[in-house]
């Protein structure tokens, strides 16, 4: 995949949906009829998927948990027919911390210029980094031995490190985010990290806009402009100009400011795509309307998208359980947690249901694979 | 054997250890469950990743019983196993 590439001739879109029960793996090569395997590990929840299509070779990684056995991650290079797990472990704490892995909550590889580099976001609250193809990772000290520590808190789902931006921009430059804690920000490759949360709002805590301790759900970065990011917090839509050094509130046209996810346009700067949901006293689309709103302009403004959604839809989509390509035009994809799973390969203008009575859906990955 | 401890492992398991369902340790004098699954997991090292956490913690769904009684209840993996005695790991109750 080239995040470049704007034609889909001789391109095969690979979907892949991780539920709380298995794995499911679709491809198409028109992004109207997909052909899906799966379930892939039965039983086991898939929170966390990366796709890596570069080095010539399309690598799939999974985060894995079984209630009995425990966290893995696993790779497949043949989409799905074959897959390995590292006899030891992908991602195993190292002794000295005491610490053991509870889940892998993000995989995500890095730039094109840097081949073999994955990052990884766990629970208890750690960013990996990998620079074998995801095959072993090691702990960021940086992140683990942060003074901040004792005072993250857990949301809901866990305390994790969900999300893991490295900048195209330049290889020191990573951006991630936890629940709770926020947004942090290494200038350093990963040595040291600096809360970057101004103007990013805390309701559930008694100083409302804190340096720290947001539950901050979802970043996501421009692809034009690394130093833009827009964030999906617990209550806020949130855009940053200046690479995270302060925040503005952009939720304002949309019908709920709460969501978990937020996406961003693989070519096009200042596009992104949140799905809103009501909250705190609710924790379902308004109303029961299910609907993805874009902006085109940073946040000015945002369009409604909803044709071909199945309404009324009274389940959340959670952090992961969205993605886009990086086909011409962009293809949205997200999943319920009531199991469906909707695409759409004009930019979310229409959507069309790939699959439905799916286990809870907790992450979607799609990439542009070329043939 | 005299010697030995038989370690049955649950079917879902049976291909991180070759396919079999039964294991055969050679415990001398006897040795702890600990130690048992430390034999087990370097041998089989995935194996031994589904039972044990990297601290060395009996995941908190996987029971292993010492003759029927689960380890959890007599010394936990310091429990002594003794030749000829079989251990049974079994998945809990969990998930829904």
């Amino acid at each position: 995949m080239s995040n470049q590439e704007t034609s889909n001739d001789g391109e095969l879109t690979l979907l892949a949906v991780g539920t709380k029960k298995g794995l499911w793996l679709g491809t198409s090569d028109d992004r109207v009829s997909y052909t899906f395997t799966g379930p892939h590990f039965l039983m086991q929840e898939i929170p966390s998927i990366g796709i890596d299509t570069r080095g010539g070779r399309t690598r799939i990684m999974v985060g894995l948990r079984s209630e009995h056995w425990g966290p893995t991650v696993a790779h497949s290079d043949d989409f799905g027919a074959t897959w390995q797990e590292p006899e030891h472990g992908a991602i195993t704490f190292p002794a000295d911390t005491g610490a053991a892995l509870e889940r892998v909550w993000q995989i995500q590889p890095d730039g094109a210029d840097r081949p073999g580099v994955v990052w990884a976001g766990c629970e208890p609250i750690s960013v990996w980094k990998s620079v074998d193809g995801g095959e072993h990772f090691e702990l960021n000290r940086g992140l683990w031995d942060h003074p901040h520590r004792s005072e993250w808190g857990a949301g809901f789902g866990g305390a994790a490190a969900h999300t893991v931006l490295p900048s195209p921009a330049d290889p020191d430059t990573i951006h991630i985010a936890m629940s709770t804690g926020g947004v942090y920000r290494s200038l350093d490759g990963g040595a040291s990290w600096e809360p970057r949360n101004k103007g990013i709002g805390a309701t559930f805590l008694p100083e409302e806009t804190p340096e720290f301790g947001q539950c901050v759900h979802k970043v996501a970065r421009d692809a034009n402009h690394p130093e833009v990011l827009f964030a999906q917090n617990h209550g806020g839509v949130y855009r940053s100009g200046d690479s995270g050094d302060s925040w503005d509130y952009i939720a304002r046209g949309l019908p709920a400011d709460f969501g978990f996810t937020v996406m961003t346009h693989p070519r096009r700067s200042d596009t992104a795509w949140v799905i809103p949901i009501k909250a705190d006293a609710e924790r379902i689309p308004p109303d029961g309307q299910l609907a993805v709103h874009r902006t085109d302009d940073g946040g000015h403004s945002w369009t409604r998208l909803e044709e071909g959604l199945v309404q009324p839809e009274f389940n959340v989509v959670l952090r992961d359980a969205a993605a886009v390509d990086s086909a011409e035009p962009v293809g949205v994809y997200f999943g319920t947690r009531g199991g469906s799973v909707y695409a759409s390969a004009d930019e979310g203008n229409h959507f069309f249901e790939v699959l439905s009575h799916l286990p809870d859906v907790l992450c979607v990955r799609a990439a542009a694979i070329e043939l | 054997m005299a010697n030995e401890v038989t370690v049955l492992v649950p079917q879902l398991l049976r291909p991180l250890v070759g396919g079999s369902g039964e294991l055969r340790l050679d415990v001398g004098d006897g040795a702890s469950v600990g130690e048992l699954l430390d034999v087990i997991s370097a041998q089989f090292p995935v194996f031994g990743r589904r039972l044990r956490d990297e601290t060395g913690t009996l995941r908190r769904h996987v029971n292993i019983y010492l003759d029927g009684d689960e380890v959890r209840r007599l010394d936990g993996l310091q429990t002594h196993v003794a030749a000829g005695r079989e251990l049974m790991v079994i998945q809990s109750v969990a998930g829904g």
